[in-house]
């Protein structure tokens, strides 16, 4: 995608024209507070051109202005102001790998935390659906130098990776609503030579039977063993949940986090 | 490894520019060091740096070198974050005694402190021989960061990493006898240097005073048996890597407090389920809020430290 956004610049005639008709072509064109080159595309391409879109103050994006570490730059999302959310994607504009999760709060409120892998200084969307189609968009600039996406996991510097493979941490806070998971995995880009695609595709919160507290769809960037907060509202945890997911291997994720009353 | 594949067109990039643009004569002077050497003790002196963060407007100069005398010549203990900090230093050297540097030690790899090695490459450059190493492997990609911060400040800057490994114990460099402690914590490999004549401590990155410390390589439990070995030698008075000359050896005090504290807040924060970005919104307490380069270096700490922290903290589950 880089190199395509290279040659459309390079070839400043044509490009002008692809740009000009991208905007012809949205439904809803919107005045970027980022002023990005990219996001026109985005809105295009990621969220499928919606009419009902719109930039919005209530879905706040807090993360470090510049990524001290670009393997590991950590992201809180509150959408709690918004009412009846469906799902919230979260993506970049300039980086190899646009998408890098999707999350269905479900039970959970609006507002989680995460970390990803930065390739380079970009603006960070969230786009939130919520259950009558319309989108709500925020973000946050990341100053970066770069190299996150590109690079092989650390964990193979180690020699028990595999041993470790789909380990789960993770700690309920009852009183607080509060759920933290840290999954063990190498999360490959698939961009570092000669190392595919190895990442965990999707993760979910179980209550008792199967009921689905709330999932998240995970792309290439997410950072090399996953953490995540998750939010419910307060005192409603009483059970233990079940962290299950799965790899594009088909490695299993299957761990409990135990309910309060057995802590 | 954490390669950067964009290195070489970056640099090259910069370099385009250089070429391309004449720069104004007004420009160019602007972005000169100022360094005046400071005499601390006898024979030994230090050019101060500001105990701010890199930025344009310091060049980068934000880091203390120290200078000391011998019967034969000068030993340089780090060269700052450029070439043109190194030809500045040079320029500043030449009225101080009239003798010639004759040896140069890094105290550790971390690129404030070796990046003027390039000035001196007809002496022996001299460090722990991990220090050697992690230069040779790191010092790339610390130039990429550094030349994206610092622009042309930077300009002609290449990587020089020490020359020669430096034994632990007593060693005579110039003419002047030197003990050499091979410590750790700041980094992997942090030498600290103790002149014998007046007692003074050059503590390179285990001591900062009124900056904040710094932690992207750090072990926190290393560095507080560091900074105990320092103290036990009880100094007359310590160089530390940032901050001011400190006859009190407030430096070695402060460091240890403020890197208790971090530990502390974060050991906390990840019993409570905190995520990075709650963690830098924590308050900081008066005392540390008020040091150098804050809140930026405690915002660089949690991204250091906060994963490997929470993985502790945090229950593996069946």
């Amino acid at each position: 995608m880089r190199k395509l956004a290279l040659a459309l610049m390079m070839a400043a005639t044509p490009a002008m024209a692809a740009s000009e008709k991208l905007h012809s072509d949205l439904k809803t064109p919107l005045d970027d507070p980022f002023k990005s080159g990219m996001w026109e595309f985005q809105q295009m391409r990621l969220l499928g051109n919606p009419e009902k879109i719109k930039f919005d103050e209530r879905v706040k994006v807090f993360a470090p202005h510049a990524a001290e570490d670009a393997f590991e730059v950590p992201v809180k999302v509150d959408a709690t102001e918004i009412p009846d959310v469906e799902k919230i994607l979260v993506s970049v504009d300039y980086g190899p790998i646009p998408k890098i999760l999707t999350f269905y709060p479900k039970e959970a409120e609006p507002k989680f935390s995460f970390r990803f892998k930065i390739d380079q200084a970009t603006p960070v969307r969230v786009s939130v659906q919520t259950k009558d189609g319309a989108w709500h968009i925020g973000g946050i600039q990341i100053d970066a130098m770069g190299g996150g996406c590109t690079a092989p996991a650390f964990a193979y510097a180690t020699d028990d990776w595999e041993e470790k493979l789909g380990e789960v941490r993770g700690r309920m806070w009852a009183k607080t609503g509060r759920v933290r998971v840290i999954v063990d995995h190498p999360m490959d880009t698939g961009l570092a030579d000669g190392i595919p695609v190895f990442i965990v595709e999707d993760i979910k919160l179980e209550g008792p039977d199967n009921r689905e507290m709330a999932r998240l769809e995970l792309y290439e960037p997410v950072d090399e063993d996953p953490a995540f907060t998750f939010h419910f509202p307060k005192d409603t945890l009483t059970d233990a949940i079940r962290v299950v997911g799965r790899d594009n291997n088909g490695n299993e994720i299957d761990a409990t986090i135990p309910g309060p009353n057995t802590q | 490894m954490r390669s950067s594949q964009t290195k070489l067109s970056r640099r090259a990039t910069l370099g385009l520019i250089g070429a391309a643009v004449t720069i104004p004569a007004q420009a160019r002077t602007r972005l000169s060091y100022n360094l005046k050497p400071k005499q601390v003790a006898d024979g030994i002196w230090m050019l101060e740096g500001s105990t701010d963060y890199f930025s344009m407007e310091n060049g980068g100069d934000i880091v203390n070198c120290a200078i000391i005398e011998g019967s034969d010549g000068l030993t340089v203990v780090d060269t700052g974050p450029s070439f043109r900090y190194g030809e500045a230093m040079l320029d500043a050297l030449t009225n101080l005694s009239g003798k010639p540097v004759t040896t140069v030690i890094n105290t550790h790899h971390h690129p404030d402190h070796f990046f003027g090695n390039q000035v001196f490459t007809d002496i022996p450059i001299r460090a722990l021989s991990r220090t050697g190493a992690l230069a040779a492997e790191q010092g790339e990609d610390f130039s990429d960061n550094m030349y994206r911060i610092l622009g042309d400040w930077m300009r002609g800057t290449e990587v020089v990493p020490p020359t020669q490994s430096l034994p632990a114990g007593e060693i005579t460099l110039g003419g002047r006898k030197l003990i050499v402690l091979p410590l750790s914590g700041h980094t992997e490999a942090d030498l600290a240097l103790m002149d014998v004549e007046t007692g003074t401590v050059i503590a390179g990155d285990l001591a900062f005073l009124d900056r904040a410390p710094t932690t992207p390589s750090a072990d926190l439990g290393k560095w507080r048996e560091s900074l105990t070995a320092i103290t036990e030698l009880e100094p007359s008075a310590v160089i530390p890597g940032h901050g001011p000359f400190d006859p009190s050896l407030r430096s070695l005090t402060q460091t240890r407090a403020y890197l208790d504290w971090i530990e502390e807040t974060l050991v906390d924060a990840a019993d409570q389920g905190f995520d990075m970005v709650e963690v830098m919104e924590l308050p900081i307490p008066d005392e540390f809020a008020a040091l150098g380069a804050q809140p930026q270096e405690y915002h660089r700490s949690v991204s250091h430290l906060f994963p490997d922290i929470e993985t502790d903290a945090l229950p593996l589950l069946d």
